[in-house]
Protein backbone atom coordinates (compact mmCIF):
# COMPACT_ATOMS: atom_id res chain seq x y z
CA UNK A 1 0.00 0.00 0.00
CA UNK A 2 1.03 3.45 -0.96
CA UNK A 3 0.69 5.97 1.75
CA UNK A 4 1.01 9.87 1.77
CA UNK A 5 0.92 11.35 5.18
CA UNK A 6 0.11 15.29 4.29
CA UNK A 7 1.94 17.73 6.49
CA UNK A 8 0.08 21.07 8.17
CA UNK A 9 2.13 24.08 9.66
CA UNK A 10 0.78 22.84 12.83
CA UNK A 11 0.40 19.29 12.48
CA UNK A 12 2.15 16.99 15.35
CA UNK A 13 1.18 13.58 14.66
CA UNK A 14 2.30 13.09 11.46
CA UNK A 15 5.53 10.71 12.60
CA UNK A 16 2.86 8.80 14.88
CA UNK A 17 1.20 7.95 11.73
CA UNK A 18 3.88 7.22 9.62
CA UNK A 19 5.39 4.71 12.00
CA UNK A 20 1.82 2.95 12.26
CA UNK A 21 1.78 2.71 8.16
CA UNK A 22 5.10 1.48 8.05
CA UNK A 23 4.95 -1.17 10.83
CA UNK A 24 1.34 -2.89 8.99
CA UNK A 25 3.15 -2.32 5.48
CA UNK A 26 6.28 -2.48 5.38
CA UNK A 27 6.43 0.70 3.93
CA UNK A 28 7.77 4.29 4.55
CA UNK A 29 4.41 6.70 3.65
CA UNK A 30 5.48 9.72 1.64
CA UNK A 31 5.07 13.24 3.57
CA UNK A 32 3.61 15.72 1.45
CA UNK A 33 3.56 18.97 2.32
CA UNK A 34 0.04 21.01 2.13
CA UNK A 35 1.78 23.41 -0.58
CA UNK A 36 1.91 20.64 -2.93
CA UNK A 37 -1.11 20.73 -5.16
CA UNK A 38 -0.61 16.78 -6.41
CA UNK A 39 -0.54 13.85 -4.84
CA UNK A 40 2.22 10.66 -6.31
CA UNK A 41 0.61 9.16 -8.92
CA UNK A 42 0.27 5.87 -6.87
CA UNK A 43 -0.98 7.24 -3.85
CA UNK A 44 -3.40 4.29 -2.31
CA UNK A 45 -4.28 6.12 1.19
CA UNK A 46 -3.95 9.54 2.35
CA UNK A 47 -3.60 10.21 6.16
CA UNK A 48 -4.89 13.51 7.17
CA UNK A 49 -3.05 13.28 10.94
CA UNK A 50 -3.77 14.68 14.48
CA UNK A 51 -2.14 18.53 15.55
CA UNK A 52 -3.51 21.87 15.72
CA UNK A 53 -2.93 22.60 12.30
CA UNK A 54 -2.53 26.63 12.29
CA UNK A 55 -3.04 26.85 16.03
CA UNK A 56 -6.85 26.32 15.44
CA UNK A 57 -7.26 29.85 14.58
CA UNK A 58 -10.91 30.80 13.14
CA UNK A 59 -11.91 26.58 13.64
CA UNK A 60 -10.33 23.78 14.04
CA UNK A 61 -9.36 22.72 10.57
CA UNK A 62 -11.02 25.60 9.05
CA UNK A 63 -7.70 27.21 7.08
CA UNK A 64 -5.91 23.35 6.33
CA UNK A 65 -9.00 22.51 4.80
CA UNK A 66 -8.66 25.37 2.29
CA UNK A 67 -5.05 24.46 1.61
CA UNK A 68 -3.81 23.81 -2.15
CA UNK A 69 -3.22 20.08 -1.58
CA UNK A 70 -6.74 19.59 -0.73
CA UNK A 71 -8.00 19.99 -4.10
CA UNK A 72 -6.06 16.78 -4.53
CA UNK A 73 -7.45 15.06 -1.92
CA UNK A 74 -10.82 15.55 -3.30
CA UNK A 75 -10.02 14.57 -6.48
CA UNK A 76 -8.73 11.37 -4.66
CA UNK A 77 -11.89 10.86 -3.02
CA UNK A 78 -14.07 11.18 -6.04
CA UNK A 79 -11.62 8.45 -7.80
CA UNK A 80 -12.83 6.28 -4.63
CA UNK A 81 -9.34 6.46 -2.76
CA UNK A 82 -8.95 5.92 1.13
CA UNK A 83 -8.96 8.68 3.10
CA UNK A 84 -7.96 8.96 6.63
CA UNK A 85 -8.19 11.60 8.98
CA UNK A 86 -7.30 11.26 12.35
CA UNK A 87 -8.36 14.15 15.31
CA UNK A 88 -7.57 17.27 13.95
CA UNK A 89 -7.17 15.24 10.34
CA UNK A 90 -11.10 14.94 10.92
CA UNK A 91 -11.70 18.09 11.84
CA UNK A 92 -10.12 18.84 8.41
CA UNK A 93 -12.36 16.76 6.74
CA UNK A 94 -15.53 18.04 7.83
CA UNK A 95 -14.62 21.58 7.17
CA UNK A 96 -13.29 20.81 4.07
CA UNK A 97 -16.63 18.70 3.16
CA UNK A 98 -15.33 15.47 2.79
CA UNK A 99 -17.65 14.68 5.66
CA UNK A 100 -20.61 15.48 6.56
CA UNK A 101 -21.26 17.20 10.46
CA UNK A 102 -18.76 19.26 12.86
CA UNK A 103 -16.99 19.11 15.63
CA UNK A 104 -18.30 21.08 18.37
CA UNK A 105 -16.02 22.36 21.93
CA UNK A 106 -16.53 19.06 24.23
CA UNK A 107 -19.70 19.88 26.10
CA UNK A 108 -18.14 19.68 29.32
CA UNK A 109 -15.37 22.49 28.39
CA UNK A 110 -12.07 20.17 29.25
CA UNK A 111 -9.42 19.06 27.00
CA UNK A 112 -9.21 15.44 27.39
CA UNK A 113 -6.79 13.20 27.18
CA UNK A 114 -7.11 9.59 28.39
CA UNK A 115 -7.71 6.14 27.42
CA UNK A 116 -10.75 5.52 25.53
CA UNK A 117 -13.28 2.37 24.65
CA UNK A 118 -14.24 1.98 21.66
CA UNK A 119 -17.13 -0.24 20.16
CA UNK A 120 -16.35 -1.24 16.13
CA UNK A 121 -19.56 -0.82 14.47
CA UNK A 122 -18.66 -2.94 11.81
CA UNK A 123 -16.09 -5.23 10.29
CA UNK A 124 -16.77 -5.12 6.70
CA UNK A 125 -14.73 -1.83 5.68
CA UNK A 126 -11.43 -1.04 4.15
CA UNK A 127 -10.49 0.29 7.88
CA UNK A 128 -12.43 -2.65 9.95
CA UNK A 129 -11.50 -5.84 8.80
CA UNK A 130 -9.48 -7.07 10.79
CA UNK A 131 -11.85 -6.22 14.22
CA UNK A 132 -14.31 -8.31 14.79
CA UNK A 133 -17.79 -6.48 14.65
CA UNK A 134 -19.01 -4.68 17.95
CA UNK A 135 -15.58 -5.46 19.14
CA UNK A 136 -14.44 -2.88 21.99
CA UNK A 137 -10.53 -1.91 21.41
CA UNK A 138 -9.01 0.41 23.18
CA UNK A 139 -7.07 3.40 22.05
CA UNK A 140 -5.64 6.93 23.10
CA UNK A 141 -7.87 10.60 22.94
CA UNK A 142 -6.86 14.18 23.01
CA UNK A 143 -8.52 16.86 21.81
CA UNK A 144 -10.54 19.84 23.08
CA UNK A 145 -13.14 19.84 19.93
CA UNK A 146 -14.53 16.84 19.58
CA UNK A 147 -18.00 16.82 20.15
CA UNK A 148 -19.36 15.55 16.91
CA UNK A 149 -22.73 16.96 16.01
CA UNK A 150 -25.05 17.39 12.70
CA UNK A 151 -28.24 18.18 12.07
CA UNK A 152 -30.98 15.37 13.05
CA UNK A 153 -31.65 14.88 9.13
CA UNK A 154 -27.57 13.89 8.56
CA UNK A 155 -27.65 11.84 11.89
CA UNK A 156 -30.89 10.01 10.28
CA UNK A 157 -28.76 9.46 7.64
CA UNK A 158 -25.39 8.13 9.24
CA UNK A 159 -27.22 6.11 11.35
CA UNK A 160 -29.78 4.77 8.27
CA UNK A 161 -26.56 3.83 5.72
CA UNK A 162 -24.59 2.67 8.60
CA UNK A 163 -21.72 4.93 8.47
CA UNK A 164 -21.12 5.00 12.71
CA UNK A 165 -17.53 3.58 12.06
CA UNK A 166 -16.82 3.87 15.92
CA UNK A 167 -18.99 4.64 19.11
CA UNK A 168 -17.16 5.47 22.54
CA UNK A 169 -18.17 3.19 25.30
CA UNK A 170 -17.00 1.58 28.47
CA UNK A 171 -14.41 -1.23 28.94
CA UNK A 172 -17.55 -3.61 28.58
CA UNK A 173 -18.98 -2.63 25.35
CA UNK A 174 -21.93 0.10 27.04
CA UNK A 175 -22.66 3.38 25.78
CA UNK A 176 -23.78 6.47 27.42
CA UNK A 177 -23.02 8.26 30.42
CA UNK A 178 -18.89 8.82 31.06
CA UNK A 179 -18.32 6.57 28.59
CA UNK A 180 -18.78 9.69 26.06
CA UNK A 181 -15.90 12.03 26.88
CA UNK A 182 -17.20 14.73 24.76
CA UNK A 183 -21.00 15.03 24.28
CA UNK A 184 -21.16 13.76 20.79
CA UNK A 185 -24.11 12.80 19.36
CA UNK A 186 -25.39 9.05 19.60
CA UNK A 187 -21.26 8.78 20.81
CA UNK A 188 -20.10 9.21 17.99
CA UNK A 189 -16.42 8.77 17.49
CA UNK A 190 -15.74 8.41 13.93
CA UNK A 191 -17.83 8.04 10.21
CA UNK A 192 -17.62 7.14 7.20
CA UNK A 193 -18.52 8.85 3.60
CA UNK A 194 -20.66 7.49 1.88
CA UNK A 195 -18.52 5.17 -0.55
CA UNK A 196 -17.18 4.27 2.93
CA UNK A 197 -13.31 4.93 1.44
CA UNK A 198 -13.14 7.49 3.82
CA UNK A 199 -12.73 7.72 7.38
CA UNK A 200 -13.18 10.80 10.02
CA UNK A 201 -12.32 9.94 13.82
CA UNK A 202 -11.29 11.82 16.80
CA UNK A 203 -9.57 9.10 18.91
CA UNK A 204 -5.92 7.97 17.81
CA UNK A 205 -5.64 4.01 16.57
CA UNK A 206 -1.84 5.45 15.28
CA UNK A 207 -0.37 5.53 18.87
CA UNK A 208 -1.43 2.03 20.02
CA UNK A 209 0.40 -0.39 17.98
CA UNK A 210 3.17 -0.93 19.99
CA UNK A 211 2.96 -2.95 23.86
CA UNK A 212 5.63 -0.31 25.11
CA UNK A 213 3.35 2.60 24.89
CA UNK A 214 -0.04 0.49 26.45
CA UNK A 215 -1.50 -1.28 24.11
CA UNK A 216 -1.66 -2.89 19.99
CA UNK A 217 -5.29 -2.35 19.30
CA UNK A 218 -4.80 0.30 17.05
CA UNK A 219 -2.67 -1.95 14.68
CA UNK A 220 -5.92 -3.69 13.07
CA UNK A 221 -6.91 -0.09 12.15
CA UNK A 222 -3.60 0.15 9.59
CA UNK A 223 -3.62 -4.03 9.11
CA UNK A 224 -7.27 -3.71 7.49
CA UNK A 225 -6.33 -0.88 5.37
CA UNK A 226 -3.10 -2.97 4.14
CA UNK A 227 -4.95 -6.13 3.16
CA UNK A 228 -7.62 -3.70 1.87
CA UNK A 229 -5.03 -2.48 -0.67
CA UNK A 230 -3.08 -5.44 -1.21
CA UNK A 231 -6.97 -7.05 -2.53
CA UNK A 232 -7.45 -3.76 -4.70
CA UNK B 1 -13.95 51.05 2.93
CA UNK B 2 -13.79 49.49 6.25
CA UNK B 3 -16.33 47.08 6.84
CA UNK B 4 -17.29 44.34 9.31
CA UNK B 5 -18.48 41.13 9.58
CA UNK B 6 -20.54 38.84 12.45
CA UNK B 7 -20.39 35.35 12.72
CA UNK B 8 -22.72 33.79 15.31
CA UNK B 9 -23.96 30.56 16.32
CA UNK B 10 -27.25 29.49 14.91
CA UNK B 11 -29.93 29.22 16.88
CA UNK B 12 -30.57 25.64 19.07
CA UNK B 13 -26.86 25.12 18.54
CA UNK B 14 -25.05 24.28 21.93
CA UNK B 15 -22.85 26.92 23.21
CA UNK B 16 -20.66 25.79 26.12
CA UNK B 17 -17.92 28.58 25.88
CA UNK B 18 -21.21 31.36 26.01
CA UNK B 19 -22.86 28.81 29.01
CA UNK B 20 -19.42 29.18 30.72
CA UNK B 21 -18.93 32.84 30.46
CA UNK B 22 -23.16 33.58 31.69
CA UNK B 23 -22.32 31.35 34.54
CA UNK B 24 -18.80 33.50 35.05
CA UNK B 25 -20.87 36.54 34.84
CA UNK B 26 -23.41 35.63 36.98
CA UNK B 27 -21.02 34.41 39.62
CA UNK B 28 -19.60 37.84 39.41
CA UNK B 29 -23.08 39.76 40.57
CA UNK B 30 -23.56 41.19 37.92
CA UNK B 31 -27.48 41.15 37.88
CA UNK B 32 -29.75 40.65 35.15
CA UNK B 33 -28.32 38.58 32.36
CA UNK B 34 -30.76 35.99 31.14
CA UNK B 35 -27.92 34.37 28.53
CA UNK B 36 -24.86 34.72 26.93
CA UNK B 37 -24.14 33.29 22.94
CA UNK B 38 -20.18 34.12 22.04
CA UNK B 39 -20.03 34.98 18.38
CA UNK B 40 -16.82 36.03 15.71
CA UNK B 41 -16.30 40.15 14.60
CA UNK B 42 -13.86 40.49 11.67
CA UNK B 43 -12.99 43.91 10.75
CA UNK B 44 -12.05 43.48 7.37
CA UNK B 45 -10.22 46.75 4.75
CA UNK B 46 -11.35 46.27 1.41
CA UNK B 47 -10.41 47.83 -1.59
CA UNK B 48 -13.65 48.97 -3.26
CA UNK B 49 -15.69 51.63 -2.38
CA UNK B 50 -18.28 50.05 -4.25
CA UNK B 51 -21.20 48.92 -1.63
CA UNK B 52 -22.39 46.28 -3.74
CA UNK B 53 -19.28 44.84 -4.77
CA UNK B 54 -17.86 45.09 -1.61
CA UNK B 55 -21.02 43.40 -0.07
CA UNK B 56 -21.03 40.53 -2.99
CA UNK B 57 -17.36 39.69 -1.89
CA UNK B 58 -17.86 39.37 2.03
CA UNK B 59 -20.45 37.53 1.51
CA UNK B 60 -18.40 34.45 -0.79
CA UNK B 61 -15.52 34.96 1.91
CA UNK B 62 -18.03 34.35 4.33
CA UNK B 63 -19.36 31.34 2.54
CA UNK B 64 -15.76 30.30 1.80
CA UNK B 65 -14.20 30.49 4.65
CA UNK B 66 -15.82 32.62 7.76
CA UNK B 67 -18.32 30.78 8.76
CA UNK B 68 -19.50 27.36 9.05
CA UNK B 69 -22.38 27.34 7.46
CA UNK B 70 -23.69 23.68 9.55
CA UNK B 71 -23.67 26.02 12.71
CA UNK B 72 -23.37 29.33 11.92
CA UNK B 73 -24.96 32.42 10.26
CA UNK B 74 -22.97 35.22 9.16
CA UNK B 75 -24.05 39.16 8.68
CA UNK B 76 -22.32 41.81 6.99
CA UNK B 77 -22.52 45.22 8.25
CA UNK B 78 -20.95 48.38 5.68
CA UNK B 79 -20.37 51.95 6.57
Amino acid sequence: MNAAVLLFPGSNREQDAIRAIEQATGKKPWLIWHGERSLPSRTDLVVLPGGFSYGDYLRCGAIAARAPIMDSVREHASRGGLILGICNGFQILVEAGLLPGVLMRNVNLRFVCRMQHLRVERNDTPFTSHYAKEQVIKVAIAHGEGNFEAESGTLNQLEGEGRVAFRYCDASGALGGAANPNGSANDIAGIYSQNFRTLGLMPHPENLIDPLVGGTDGRGLFESLTSFAAAA
Amino acid sequence: MKARVFVTLKGGILDPQGKAIEGALKSLGIEGIESVRQGKIFDIDVATEDRRAASALLQSACEKLLANQIIENFAVELP
